[in-house]
């Protein structure tokens, strides 16, 4: 009985409804030429503004904390005294330690490249088979998580002791840091494959390679490429790292250079390229990833 | 009777943690080529069991299952499976999806060109060239089974076996899927088993209906002989009185010899 009477008593208004929502849908209509133009802007606004502002503000606050007299560190302003060629022109190149960071980042990209690259193939391929089995995967599984957790300069006097040559012992430790969660991340994509695909993979036959690469690769790839972004990441700490020790011609070793020779502002200039560095490189496997899983996370 | 597709006195049992349960015991069934089987039986009588044992996605504890008087002894495209959700590979086109079965099954036999023209006959016959190049995220529930189903024949599978293929569709899409499967059927003459829920569906497509009983341990409880001149129409059959006798008959087994026991 009420809930009859509550519908009569509304339906005076959802006869008006209609009418005052046409009303108001044709007035954006009208408006609508410069309408998303105006919006673009905005929404751009809306994320590039804030970092920039909070940007000033910080400078302005480390300007003011040690821009005094005698203090330990070089406030911006010093820094850009100090150091405006290397912010000013990254590719700048006076002989052999004289270069700009561009081309240390570079040579140490490089270096990550080779690491990486090595981390990712072998990663992945002792992952799948890790997957595949579960005796493999609770016998390796403990092991793996061990060895995840040493740092990568620990890695650096025994690679040292093997390799007697820095570079390849920089490559080594990258590879070594960045190699276990792309292992331990495929694996556990592989477990969870689900059993249809297994069937589909089952009925028709397919062999070990033609399993590989038609149904564990993309059906992992969401977990795989999780895998590679913390990798990736690792990795760029321990070139860093690596480099600060085994010298060359890399951003880490120019840290630990412009420390020796006292030339504070270098480093800190250093700093940001690294930052950006490390967090161009992480979006542009997060990038990659979305590309590639696009149609498995669709699902 | 010839023996096609013939399950002998097959058994199964799974165990887990020392413990065995036994799904299915003493099986047997003899089906002709040609012939449209549906297995009906109440949720986890061990349906889907039966089938898998066929396909050999899983491995009998007892008995054996003979095709052409071959043993089956594990998985192969000329037992080609229509899975009940689906399992098209989401990453794949629908093109690519057929291509992946068409490419392995008849790499060596038919070349690029006569490969391509049998993925897209084969989109045609249920209806789908038309999304080829979409992905399964793209299109609809029932597509996405018409495409299995594609994908499926795509085989030229000796026997073809259907695991609940429209159960999680609504219901006219489903009588529509029915009437594409038995058009496929009376065109191609392909051998299909069938797992179903449906009584009508069951009496609709089948030239038997095996009624299982409930598990465990579950049994063939009786099998139908469905005597319905080809080809059927659904309008036309809901009137005729043959058919509600098949009905009531795999009704009366289901819902009165063998209720189903609730959470006991
Ligand atoms: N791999 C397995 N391990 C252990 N038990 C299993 C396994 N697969 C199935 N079973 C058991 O076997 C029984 C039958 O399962 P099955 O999936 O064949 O039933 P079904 O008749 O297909 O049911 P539904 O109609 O709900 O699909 C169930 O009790 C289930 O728990
Ligand atoms: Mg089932």
């Amino acid at each position: 009985m009420t809930a009859t009477a509550r519908k009569i008593a509304m339906l005076p208004q959802t006869v008006e409804d209609p009418r005052k929502e046409r009303v108001i849908a044709f007035t954006p209509r009208a408006k609508s030429s410069y309408r998303p133009l105006l919006q673009r802007l905005s929404s751009i606004g809306e994320k590039v503004l804030p970092p920039l502002i909070m940007t000033a503000v910080l400078l302005i606050i480390w300007q003011m904390a040690f821009g005094v007299e005698g203090s330990t560190l070089p406030s911006p302003l010093q820094v850009w005294a100090d150091a405006n060629d290397l912010i000013v022109n990254p590719f700048f190149d006076f002989g052999s330690q004289d270069i700009g960071l561009g081309w240390r980042v570079l040579t140490s990209l490089e270096r990550v490249a080779i690491g990486f690259g090595f981390a990712a193939v072998a990663g992945i391929l002792m992952g799948a088979l890790v997957g595949q089995s579960v005796w493999a995967m609770r016998g390796l599984d403990p092991i793996f998580q061990v060895l995840r957790t040493i740092p990568p300069l620990a890695w650096l006097p025994i690679s040292l002791a093997a390799f007697r040559d820095s570079n390849p012992s920089a490559i080594f430790v990258i590879f070594i840091t960045s190699v276990w969660p792309v292992l331990i991340n495929t694996a556990a994509g592989v477990r969870n494959i689900p059993q249809d695909y297994r069937n589909v993979a089952a009925v028709l036959r397919l062999n070990p390679i033609e399993y590989f690469f038609r149904i564990m690769v993309p059906a992992a790839a969401p977990y795989i490429f999780t895998g590679l972004r913390i990798g990736i990441g690792l990795s760029w700490l321990a070139i860093v790292a690596a480099e600060m020790l085994t010298g060359g011609v890399g951003i880490g070793f120019f840290i630990w250079d412009a420390w020796n020779s006292s030339r504070l502002s270098d480093i800190i200039v250093a700093l940001f390229y690294i930052g950006f560095t490390g967090f161009a490189l992480d979006r542009l496997v997060a990038a990659l990833g979305q590309i590639i899983t696009r149609g498995t996370a669709a699902s | 009777m010839s023996n096609y597709l013939k399950v002998d006195h097959v058994s199964k049992s799974f165990e887990r943690g020392g413990v065995v349960t036994e799904v299915l015991k003493d099986i047997s069934l003899s089906i002709d080529k040609g012939e449209f089987v549906s297995i009906i039986g109440h949720s986890g009588c061990g349906k889907s069991t039966l089938l898998n044992l066929i396909a050999g996605l899983t491995e009998v504890s007892d008995g054996g299952v003979l095709l052409e008087n071959r043993e089956v002894n594990g998985p192969g495209p000329e037992r080609a499976m229509v899975f009940q959700n689906h399992s098209l590979l989401p990453w794949l086109t629908v093109y690519e999806n057929v291509r992946l079965a068409v490419d392995k099954v008849f790499r060596s036999s038919r070349s690029r060109a006569e490969r391509h023209d049998w993925i897209m006959q084969n989109l045609a016959l249920v209806q789908m060239q038309h999304a080829k190049d979409k992905r399964p995220a793209e299109i609809s529930g029932g597509m996405k089974q018409r495409v299995g189903l594609a994908r499926a024949l795509a085989m030229e599978p000796k026997i073809l076996l259907l695991d609940e293929p429209f159960g999680a569709l609504d219901a006219l899409t489903r009588a529509h899927l029915q009437d594409s499967v038995m058009d496929i059927h009376a065109r191609l003459g392909n051998t299909m088993v069938m797992i179903t829920h449906d009584v009508d569906e069951a009496v609709l497509l089948s030239d038997r209906v095996v009624m299982m009983t409930n598990g465990p341990a579950a049994k063939i409880g009786d099998i139908l002989e469905v005597n319905l001149a080809r080809p059927r129409r659904r309008l036309e059959l809901v009137a005729e009185r043959s058919y509600v006798q098949y009905r009531e008959l795999v009704l009366k087994f289901l819902y009165e010899r063998h209720r189903f026991v609730e959470a006991a």
